[in-house]
Formats: structure tokens, sequence, C-alpha cells
């Protein structure tokens, strides 16, 4: 599906939190002057912050010759996020999950959790060092499978 | 008593009262730092009943909510008390999506926090 996007930029960047900062603070910038309310933003501020800290220091593993590049691009109800590492990828599937009783008290697994509650849709490529995000806006609540009614509500 | 630069610490009877400096909790430049000051308020200052009021934090991501739960078992191991006040509404529900509000005594303010004790 093609889209007349109002913002598309790239990034690469060393394996370093401050660029990552950097970047997550223009994005929410850029975000905010193109009419994406807070009630939309703080959520993509978590996931995107999750993302990026996950390629750094798990992916990337903090080695300043490793880059990791970013794509965010975004209309007025769609924003897209890829972020890539050079690290040996992971495999989601095998991050426990937090929330189960036994976890609780584990401090991990919470980021990719974050990440899917707050996107529409958070995909890895097979090698598990590729993470495409969407946040659609006119996409149902994920509680609400087959209510269309409940549509403009959530707009 | 361990020096605090992420943290604001007073006493209100015999709760430690901790505040946070940063309206962000979540840069991972700062996480280990900040982290490393609440540990030390178990560890070295050997606070056990911590009351940490989110006041003005905007933000916080699984980072910091790794820590706290690091905190929380520190706590405990010494037979101490923590307990969570002002969070704003998002953090809450980041609190409730993790089930974390299971695991954490969460309080609306800290007159009420300070009740609880």
């Amino acid at each position: 599906m093609s889209h007349d996007w109002i913002c598309s930029k790239d990034w690469k960047i060393p394996s370093d939190t401050g660029d990552a900062r950097r970047i997550l603070d223009e994005v929410l910038i850029d975000l905010g002057e193109h009419g994406w309310g807070e009630e939309y933003t703080f959520g993509i501020h978590l996931a995107v912050e999750e993302a990026l800290m996950n390629a750094i220091k798990h992916g990337n593993q903090r080695d300043p010759e490793k880059y990791v590049t970013v794509e965010c691009r975004f209309t007025a109800k769609i924003l897209q996020i890829v972020i890539e590492d050079e690290g040996d990828g992971f495999n989601p599937a095998d991050v426990p999950d937090p929330t189960l009783e036994e976890n609780l008290e584990l401090p991990s697994g919470r980021g990719l959790m974050l990440m899917k509650t707050f996107m529409t849709t958070v995909d890895y490529n097979e090698k598990g060092n590729r993470v495409f995000m969407e946040k659609d806006l006119d996409a149902p609540p994920p509680d609400d499978d087959d209510d269309d009614d409940d549509d403009e509500d959530y707009l | 008593m361990a020096s605090h630069h992420h943290l604001d610490v007073s006493q209100s009877g015999d709760v430690s009262v901790v505040r946070f400096v940063d309206r962000r909790i979540l840069d991972a430049s700062n996480i280990e730092e900040l982290g490393d000051e609440l540990f030390a308020l178990v560890e070295t200052d050997h606070l056990k009943r911590l009351l940490l009021n989110f006041t003005g934090v905007e933000f916080l991501s699984s980072a910091a909510l790794n820590k706290l739960i690091i905190l929380d078992k520190k706590v405990k191991s010494i037979g101490g008390k923590l307990v969570l006040s002002d969070l704003r509404q998002e953090i809450k529900e980041v609190f409730a999506i993790t089930r974390l509000d299971q695991l954490f005594n969460i309080s609306d303010s800290e007159q009420q926090a300070l009740a609880d004790f």
C-alpha cells in the first residue's frame, strides 16, 4: 500500500545512546508539528525508545564500530519506523512473557511487550536484527477485534 | 549518606521520601547511575521505608522499570517497604500493562502513601 508521506527521514548512527536520544527527540518534534497529539506520542516515544535501546545495547552490544540505521516516515494517520542493527539478531518468541506470574519479578522482557502494546504492528525480520513498527491511527484498538462501530471512538 | 545527582531525598517521620530530578527516567546513559543511586539508599544509607514520589516524571522506560523491580527486591530482602506515588496516568498505564501494579504498592498521592506505611 502506498502512502503520501508528509515526512520521511533516514539516519545512520553509531551505537551511542546520545545519538539515539537526538533522533527520538527529532521524531517526536516532527510528529507534534504535524498534528500527532500527546495521546499518541507517549506510546510512540516509549516504543521507539525501547527499539533503539534494544538495537544499541542488545543488538550491537554498544560496539562503537557498529551502526544503527533508522527510517521514519509518516502521514497524518500512519507512522512507520524501521530500526536495524548490525548484531546477530534474536528470536522474539524466545523472550519470556513478563506478565506471567512466575516472571513478574524478572527485570527483563518488558521493552518488547511495550513496543507491541503501543504500536499497531511490530515485525522482526527472520534474523531478528531489523524491526518494522507501524502506528495506524485508523486501526481498531487491540481488544476490539470485530466491532467496527468502535473505530470512531478510538480516533 | 550516599551522594545523589538524580534523586532528592527527604524524611517524613521514619519514611524516606524520594523524588526524581529528571523528568524522563529513561536515558540509558543515566539509567545506570539512577539505579546505583536508588540501590545505595538501601545498601549504603540502610533506608528501609521508601516512598518514591513520581511528581514531575513524564516518562520512564522498561530499563527504569527493571531498576525499580531490583530495588523492590532489595527493600524486601531487608524487611523494608517500598511505595510509589503520584504517577501520571500514562505511567500508571505502563505499570498496569506490564502487571507491575500487582508487584508494587502504588498510591495516588504522597499523603495517601504516607498514611499507608
